[in-house]
C-alpha cells in the first residue's frame, strides 16, 4: 500500500510502484493540469511538485519532477502538488501565475502549467533565488509556442518578488503572498504523522525494498528501481507490470562523505542534484556546477541517480563520464549479500553488457577526491546545449607536479559501444610535460582507442573532429595559445 | 487588454481533447502501422490481435463503409492503406479496446505481411524517374534567359533546407462519438473542422450533415493540423460508427513523430545575375519539393513557394519552377510559413553566394534591390503600400546596423578561437489563402437577453490569440465591456464550410466576418433607440455599454437596448459573411492578385560561434516588423518572438534524420531538438514600425502568424558569416540546418574522414595546422 498526500488529500492506492506518478494523477485522481507531451522527461508539461519531509520534520523540502517518469512508489510519504494544489480560490492567481499571465508567457497554453509548477518549485527551494537559479528553473520545460523571452520578463519580475523573501522558515511569508495556499503550514505535520503510522505498522520509515509495490515479498530479485528517469522511458509497461524494488528513497542509499583516506563516497541514488548540493563535491569539484549545467535539466537532476547512469550503460552517460575519469569504483552487493568492488571502466563490457551479475546491486560510488592542484575538466557538445544527449562527451582528471603529468585519466562518452577511459592515452601522458607538443601528440592515439559510429547524433567523422577538439579544449590554455 | 485564455492556462484549467471527462463505454483505439516504407502489402492477419484481453474490434480497410479516401486536393491517400503501403507508419488497421493500455499491448500481435519495393527518399531522384504529386508549375516575370547575357554577374548554386517537425506539445487526437441520427459528433484536436467532417462523411458514406465537429483549443498545431489531424479523426469517426460506442485515439509521441508529415524538405538550383551596381537583374531557381507519399497540401505549399521566390527584392526577370516530389516518406505538410521559407532561403543563398564571390557585404545586394512602391511580384500583382524600404532603414538606423557590423569585425580581430557573425533578414509575406475560393468566412453572434454575447466564427484557437482578437472585434464594434464577450468552441454545427485557420489569415477573414455581424446587430439596436427615443439615427453611437446621441448619454443604455429589442421582438442573433474583395489569380498563367496584402520586417541578427567546440549562441535578433495598428500588441509580440524563434530553430538544431529505409531516426524529444529556454536569443528587439495598416487587415491591424518565422532565416547566413571570419576558404555549402556538426566540420574542412588519416602522423600535421589558422 503506498501513502502519500497529494495536495490536500491523503492517498492509499495499490496500483503499482513502477507505474507512472502521471497516469495515476490524470487518470485515477483526474487532475488534468498536468500535462501529457513526451513521456520521456523532455518537455516537461507533466512537471509536478514532490516535497519530502525533512529528518527533523520540521519542514517539506520540495522538488519539480517530471511527474511522466516518476514512479508512483517514490512519491510514498510525499506531498505530491498538482496545479490544483496550488490554485488559489474563486479563480484568483498565485504570483506565479500573474507573472506569466501580464508578460504574455502563455500561448496555446498546453506547457504553461509545467512552467507555473517549476517557477512555485523555485519559490519554495530553500536555495537562494538569483536571476541565474530563476531561469534554470524552467530549464526543463519546452514551449513550442517559443514564448521564452515573454516567460523569461515573467521569471524576472518573479524573481524581484522573490528577493523579499525570509531566508529562514519562508513558508508563512510565501503562504502570505499567495504564493501556496496556507494548507501547505500542515504539510510537515501531516507528513510526520504518516512517517510515524508507518513506523507503527511495519517498523519502517521509507518504502524500502519491495515494500512499496503491491506484491511485499517479490520472488528472487525484483527490477530496481530508482528515480525512473531511463527504465521509465525504455520500458514502462515492463516497469509497471513487474514488481519492483524501490531505491530512491532507501536511507542507506544516500548520503556524500568524505573518508580519512582523501576518498569521496556516494550512496548509489545520490542524485545529481545531491551532489550540487553537497560541500565535500563542491570543494572537490569546484567547477561541478558548471559542468552538471550541461547535464540534463533541474527536474531530471532532482529524479536521476548516480548508479542508474552507471548502470543504464549509455556510451554517452554524462555521469559516467565524469566518474571514469574521477577514478570512480563500485561497491557492488549480491541478493546474497555478499560485496565486492569494481572499479567503474571495468563495468562495461560491451554496448548495454555489464560484468556485474544480475542479483548485484550498486551500494556505494567511491573514488579519490581531486587535489586542489589537478586538472579536472568535463566537456560535452550535443545538438542543443542543454537538456540534450551528447554527440560526444568526455572528462579529463591529470595529476601535475613541476609542469609534468604525473598520472592522468580522460574518459570519452559517445566514440564506442561503451563509455571509454581512454587508457592508452591516459598511459602515454602520465611522465610527459604538460605542453601543447604532448598534446598534439596524444590526439592520435586517442583516435586510436575509438570507434565511434555515424547515428542520430552525429557521423563518424564528426564524433572523431569532435573528441579532438573536446580533448584539446580540456588543455585550454596550454594548447590554444 | 491580454489574451483572455491565460488566466485559465496557468491554472490549468483549460481543456484539451485530452482533459475531456472519459464517456462510459468509451473504447480506446490504437494504430496498426506499415514498418515497411514502400511495399505490396501482401496480407494482414488480425485474429491473434483480436484474441487479446479487452480487444474489441480491429478495423481494416475493408470495414469503411464509404471511400477509403481522405486525400485534400489530390485523392491519392487512403485513410487505411489498401494494395500497397506508401510510407513508414502509414496506417494499417485501427485496434478498438477496453483501455489503452489494452490496445496498445494488441498492436504487436497483428501481422502486416508486406512484400518490399524500392523506396525513395531523395525529391531529386523521385523526379528523375517521373514521381511528381502534380505537374511542374513556373511563374515568369520579364526573360531572365535572354536577361544573363546583359548581367555583369552570373552565379549559380545549390541551396538544400531540412524539414521541420512540428511538435506542438498536444499530440495528435480526436473523441468520437455515434449519434442517435446514426452519425457521429467528432471532438477533434484540428485546425481545419470542417476537412474533418468533410473526409470523415465520404469515409462512413454518410452526408457532411451526418458528422458534427468540436474544437475548443489546441495545444499547438502551427500548420501540422491542418490536413494532418484528418486521419485520427475520420479513423476515431470510423470506429465509433462501426462499433458503435465512444472511441479515443491519441497518438503518443513517437507514434505521431513517426506517422505524420512535417514541413517540406527542398533542394533547390538558383541563378542570379546582377548588373555593376549590384542590381539583380535575372533570377532563376528550380525548386525540389519532398512531398512524401501523398499529396495532402504539397501543391498549396509549392505554390506559395513560387509566389515568395523573390522574398523582398524587385527582380524584373525571373523564372522560377517547382516540382513536388512523391517519396515514400509521410506525406510533408503545411508549417508555419507553408512554403515561403524554403523559397526564401534560396534567394537569400544566391544573394549571399554573389556577395562572397564578389567579396562585398551580403547586406549591399539586399538593401539595393528592394520592393518599391509600384514594383511588380513575379505573379504581377504590384505593391501597395510597400514598406520594405522602411522596414531594413528603420531597423538600420534604431538598432545602427553599421555599429554592429564594426563591433563584430572588432570582436573577430581580437579572438582566434571565437567568431561573431551579423547578417540581415529582411521579409515580405502575401497574406491570403492563395486558393482564393477559401478567402471567406461566417461569424455567428448572439446577444442574450441579459446583454451577453457568444460569438460562433471559423476560427480554431492554438495559441495565436485569434479568440482574444475576435472577443476584441465584438466588444469594440458593440461598443461594450470584452467581458461581457464569450468566444465558443469551433464546432460545424454553428459555422458550416470553413477554411482551416491557416495562412495567418483567420484573425483577418473571422474578425472582419464578426465585425460585419455586430455591425448589423449595433444597427438593428441603434434604429430601436432612433424609434423609441426619438433621435436621429446618424448620430447615435454605444459606447461603454452607453447610448449616446450626438456624443451625449441617451436614456438608454447596452443592457436596456438589448432588452427592449427582445419584447419588440427583434432579432438578436446575426449570421455574417464575409469574403475577401479584389482576389483573383489564374493558375494556368500564374497572374493576377492573389494576396489581400503583404506584411514586411527586417532583423538583424548577431551570433557568436565557438571556434574550438563548433557551437555557438544567438546573441541578438532585433527585429522592425509591420504590424499596421495593432490590435493586441501583447498577443502581436508573442507572434513575432515565437514565430522567430521557431524560425532559428529550423535553420539551426531541428534536424530530421531519415535513414535509406524511409525510417525517422531522429523520432523523439531525445533525439530530435527545438529551441528550449537557453537556445532563443539573448536578445530579442521587436520594434512596432509605424504603418497604417490594411483595409482588408481586420480593424487595419495586420496578420502576424507566420511572417516571423522568416526571421530565423537571418541566424543561418549570420553562422555563416562567423564560419567564414574563422575560415574565409572553406567551401561551406548552402545547407540549414547548420548544426553544430555541420559548424565545425565547415570551420575544419580539412578533417580527416578516414581513420587511416586520423591517426597517421602525416595528417597530424594538417591538423595542427587547421588549429592554427
Amino acid at each position: 500500500m503506498l501513502q502519500f498526500y497529494l495536495n490536500q488529500q491523503l492517498i492509499r492506492t495499490q496500483e503499482p510502484a513502477g507505474s507512472t506518478l502521471l497516469d495515476f494523477v490524470r487518470y485515477h485522481q483526474h487532475l488534468t493540469g498536468t500535462k501529457i507531451g513526451c513521456r520521456e522527461g523532455d518537455c516537461g508539461a507533466c512537471t509536478v511538485l514532490v516535497g519530502e519531509l525533512n529528518p527533523d520534520g520540521a519542514a517539506v523540502r520540495y522538488q519539480s519532477m517530471t511527474s511522466c517518469l516518476t514512479p508512483l512508489g517514490n512519491a510514498h510519504g510525499k506531498h505530491v502538488v498538482t496545479v490544483e494544489g496550488i490554485n488559489a480560490a474563486r479563480g484568483a492567481l498565485t504570483p506565479v501565475q500573474q507573472a506569466i499571465v501580464a508578460e504574455g508567457g502563455s500561448q496555446c497554453g498546453f506547457c504553461t502549467v509545467g512552467f507555473v509548477m517549476s517557477l512555485t518549485g523555485h519559490a519554495l527551494s530553500p536555495n537562494p533565488s538569483t536571476p541565474e537559479t530563476a531561469l534554470a528553473s524552467i530549464d526543463g520545460n519546452i514551449c513550442r509556442c517559443t514564448g521564452y523571452k515573454s516567460l523569461e520578463r515573467a521569471t524576472a519580475l518573479l524573481q524581484q518578488q522573490l528577493t523579499q523573501r525570509p531566508e529562514a522558515a519562508p513558508l508563512p511569508w510565501l503562504a502570505e503572498q499567495g504564493f501556496v495556499p496556507a494548507y501547505f503550514a500542515h504539510m510537515p505535520g501531516q507528513l510526520t504523522a504518516l512517517r510515524d503510522l508507518a513506523l507503527g505498522t511495519n517498523g519502517t520509515a521509507g518504502p524500502t525494498a519491495a515494500q512499496g509495490a503491491p506484491n511485499a515479498c517479490p520472488p528472487a530479485r525484483a527490477q530496481l528501481l530508482g528515480g525512473g528517469t531511463d527504465l521509465l522511458v525504455q520500458r514502462p509497461e515492463q516497469v509497471r507490470a513487474a514488481p519492483v524494488e524501490l531505491v530512491y528513497d532507501q536511507p542507506g542509499l544516500r548520503g556524500i562523505r568524505r573518508t580519512e583516506g582523501g576518498s569521496i563516497v556516494l550512496g548509489a541514488a545520490t542524485t545529481a542534484q545531491q551532489l550540487l548540493e553537497s560541500e565535500v563535491m563542491l570543494e572537490a569539484v569546484p567547477a561541478l556546477p558548471r559542468f552538471l549545467k550541461l547535464v540534463s535539466s533541474t527536474p531530471i537532476r532532482q529524479m536521476g541517480t548516480v548508479a542508474g547512469n552507471f548502470i543504464n550503460a549509455s556510451p554517452i552517460g554524462d555521469l559516467t563520464i565524469l566518474f571514469l575519469a574521477l577514478g570512480a569504483e563500485l561497491e557492488l552487493e549480491a541478493a546474497s549479500g555478499q560485496r565486492r568492488v569494481l572499479p567503474l571502466s571495468e563495468l562495461y563490457l560491451d554496448y548495454k553488457k555489464l560484468a556485474k551479475a544480475a542479483d548485484e546491486q550498486v551500494r556505494e560510488i567511491c573514488f579519490p577526491a581531486p587535489r586542489p592542484t589537478d586538472i579536472f575538466t568535463f566537456e560535452k557538445v550535443s545538438k542543443r546545449t542543454h537538456l540534450d544527449i551528447a554527440s560526444v562527451n568526455t572528462a579529463a582528471w591529470l595529476r601535475v607536479e613541476d609542469g609534468l603529468i604525473r598520472e592522468a585519466r580522460l574518459s570519452a562518452g559517445g566514440v564506442g559501444p561503451v563509455p571509454l577511459l581512454l587508457r592508452r592515452t591516459s598511459a602515454w601522458l602520465a611522465g610527459r610535460p604538460l605542453s601543447a607538443e604532448t598534446v598534439q601528440q596524444a590526439l592520435p592515439l586517442a583516435q586510436q582507442e575509438i570507434s565511434p559510429i555515424s547515428d542520430v547524433r552525429g557521423t563518424e567523422q564528426y564524433k572523431r573532429l569532435l573528441l579532438r577538439q573536446l580533448l584539446m579544449a580540456h588543455f585550454g590554455e596550454i594548447v590554444n595559445e | 487588454m491580454n489574451h483572455l485564455d491565460p488566466a485559465r492556462h496557468v491554472r490549468g484549467e483549460s481543456q484539451y481533447l485530452d482533459d475531456i471527462p472519459v464517456q462510459h463505454g468509451t473504447l480506446y483505439a490504437a494504430v496498426v502501422e506499415s514498418a515497411v516504407a514502400h511495399g505490396q502489402l501482401l496480407r494482414l492477419d488480425v485474429a491473434a490481435a483480436l484474441e487479446q484481453p479487452g480487444v474489441v474490434h480491429i478495423l481494416t480497410a475493408q470495414d469503411i463503409p464509404g471511400e477509403n479516401q481522405i486525400g485534400g486536393i489530390v485523392p491519392d491517400e487512403p485513410l487505411l492503406a489498401e494494395g500497397h503501403v506508401h510510407f513508414r507508419g502509414q496506417p494499417v488497421a485501427l485496434v478498438l479496446a477496453e483501455s489503452e493500455h489494452a490496445a496498445q499491448a494488441a498492436l504487436r500481435h497483428v501481422r502486416v505481411e508486406v512484400a518490399p519495393l524500392p523506396v525513395l527518399v531523395d525529391p531529386r531522384q523521385a523526379a528523375a524517374q517521373g514521381e511528381l504529386i502534380v505537374p511542374p508549375r513556373t511563374f515568369r516575370l520579364g526573360d531572365a534567359e535572354a536577361a544573363w547575357a546583359g548581367c555583369a554577374h552570373v552565379f549559380e548554386g545549390v541551396a538544400e533546407s531540412g524539414g521541420q517537425e512540428h511538435l506542438y506539445i498536444e499530440t495528435q487526437g480526436a473523441y468520437a462519438f455515434p449519434t442517435e441520427m446514426g452519425g457521429v459528433r467528432i471532438i477533434s484536436s484540428t485546425q481545419g473542422p470542417t476537412a474533418v467532417q468533410r473526409h470523415t462523411a465520404r469515409v462512413l458514406g454518410v452526408g457532411m450533415h451526418q458528422v458534427e465537429v468540436d474544437v475548443t483549443r489546441l495545444g499547438g498545431g502551427f500548420g501540422g493540423k491542418e490536413d494532418q489531424a484528418t486521419p485520427w479523426g475520420a479513423l476515431a469517426a470510423l470506429g465509433a460508427f462501426v462499433a458503435r460506442r465512444p472511441v479515443k485515439l491519441v497518438l503518443d509521441r513517437m507514434a505521431d513523430m513517426r506517422m505524420t508529415g512535417k514541413r517540406h524538405p527542398y533542394s533547390s538550383d538558383f541563378k542570379i545575375g546582377l548588373d555593376e551596381n549590384l542590381t539583380i537583374v535575372a533570377y532563376e531557381a528550380t525548386f525540389f519539393q519532398n512531398a512524401g507519399a501523398a499529396a495532402d497540401l504539397s501543391p498549396a505549399v509549392l505554390e506559395r513557394t513560387l509566389f515568395h521566390a523573390t522574398n523582398t527584392y524587385f527582380i524584373p526577370n525571373v523564372t522560377a519552377t517547382a516540382y513536388s516530389c512523391r517519396t515514400n516518406l509521410p506525406p510533408n505538410t503545411a508549417f508555419r510559413g507553408f512554403g515561403v521559407p524554403q523559397g526564401m532561403f534560396v534567394i537569400e543563398s544566391a544573394i549571399a553566394c554573389a556577395a562572397e564571390r564578389l567579396g562585398v557585404a551580403a547586406s549591399e545586394i539586399q538593401r539595393r534591390n528592394l520592393l518599391r512602391e509600384g514594383d511588380l511580384f513575379p505573379y504581377r500583382q504590384p505593391t501597395e503600400g510597400c514598406h520594405a524600404e522602411q522596414a531594413w532603414d528603420t531597423a538600420a538606423a534604431l538598432y545602427d546596423l553599421p555599429g554592429l557590423r564594426r563591433e563584430v569585425e572588432e570582436f573577430n580581430a581580437a579572438h582566434r578561437l571565437q567568431k561573431k557573425g551579423l547578417a540581415v533578414m529582411p521579409i515580405c509575406f502575401g497574406i491570403s489563402f492563395t486558393k482564393t475560393a477559401m478567402n471567406q468566412a461566417r461569424a455567428l453572434v448572439h446577444i442574450y437577453t441579459d446583454g451577453s454575447v457568444g460569438v460562433s466564427t471559423g476560427a480554431v484557437e492554438m495559441g495565436q490569440g485569434v479568440n482574444t482578437k475576435i472577443a476584441q472585434v465584438a466588444a469594440r464594434t458593440l461598443g461594450i465591456s470584452v467581458g461581457r464577450i464569450k468566444v465558443e468552441s469551433t464546432n460545424t454545427t454553428r459555422v458550416a464550410n470553413t477554411s482551416p485557420s491557416a495562412a495567418s489569415a483567420t484573425a483577418d477573414l473571422n474578425g472582419k466576418a464578426t465585425e460585419l455581424a455586430c455591425r448589423a446587430l449595433r444597427e438593428r439596436l441603434l434604429r430601436l433607440a432612433a424609434t423609441e427615443l426619438q433621435l436621429d439615427y446618424e448620430g447615435l453611437h454605444i459606447e461603454d455599454e452607453q447610448v449616446l446621441a450626438a456624443g451625449k448619454p441617451a436614456d438608454t443604455n447596452w443592457e436596456k437596448l438589448v432588452s427592449a429589442a427582445y419584447w419588440q421582438r427583434i432579432s438578436l442573433s446575426e449570421n455574417a459573411h464575409y469574403a475577401t474583395p479584389d482576389l483573383h489569380f489564374n493558375p494556368e498563367t500564374n497572374q493576377g492578385y492573389p494576396f489581400a496584402y503583404h506584411v514586411y520586417g527586417t532583423a538583424l541578427t548577431t551570433v557568436r560561434v565557438d571556434c574550438l567546440r563548433g557551437t555557438y549562441e544567438v546573441e541578438a535578433v532585433r527585429i522592425a516588423h509591420d504590424f499596421g495598428q495593432s490590435l493586441n500588441p501583447a498577443v502581436d509580440r508573442g507572434q513575432i518572438e515565437g514565430g522567430a524563434v521557431q524560425g532559428i530553430g529550423w535553420m539551426t538544431l531541428e534536424e530530421l534524420v531519415y535513414n535509406e529505409e524511409g525510417r525517422l531516426l531522429s523520432n523523439s524529444l531525445n533525439s530530435y531538438k527545438i529551441p528550449d529556454l537557453y537556445s532563443a536569443p539573448k536578445v530579442l528587439d521587436v520594434h512596432f514600425l509605424d504603418t497604417p495598416g490594411h483595409p482588408r487587415a481586420v480593424l487595419r491591424s495586420k496578420a502576424v502568424g507566420e511572417p516571423p518565422l522568416m526571421y530565423g532565416i537571418g541566424t543561418y547566413f549570420a553562422l555563416r558569416d562567423a564560419i567564414r571570419a574563422f575560415r574565409p576558404d572553406t567551401p561551406l555549402p548552402f545547407s540549414a540546418p547548420m548544426t553544430p556538426e555541420k559548424v565545425l566540420l565547415n570551420l575544419y574542412p580539412d578533417a580527416p574522414s578516414t581513420l587511416h588519416a586520423w591517426t597517421s602522423p602525416a595528417q597530424l600535421n594538417s591538423v595542427t595546422t587547421s588549429v592554427d589558422c
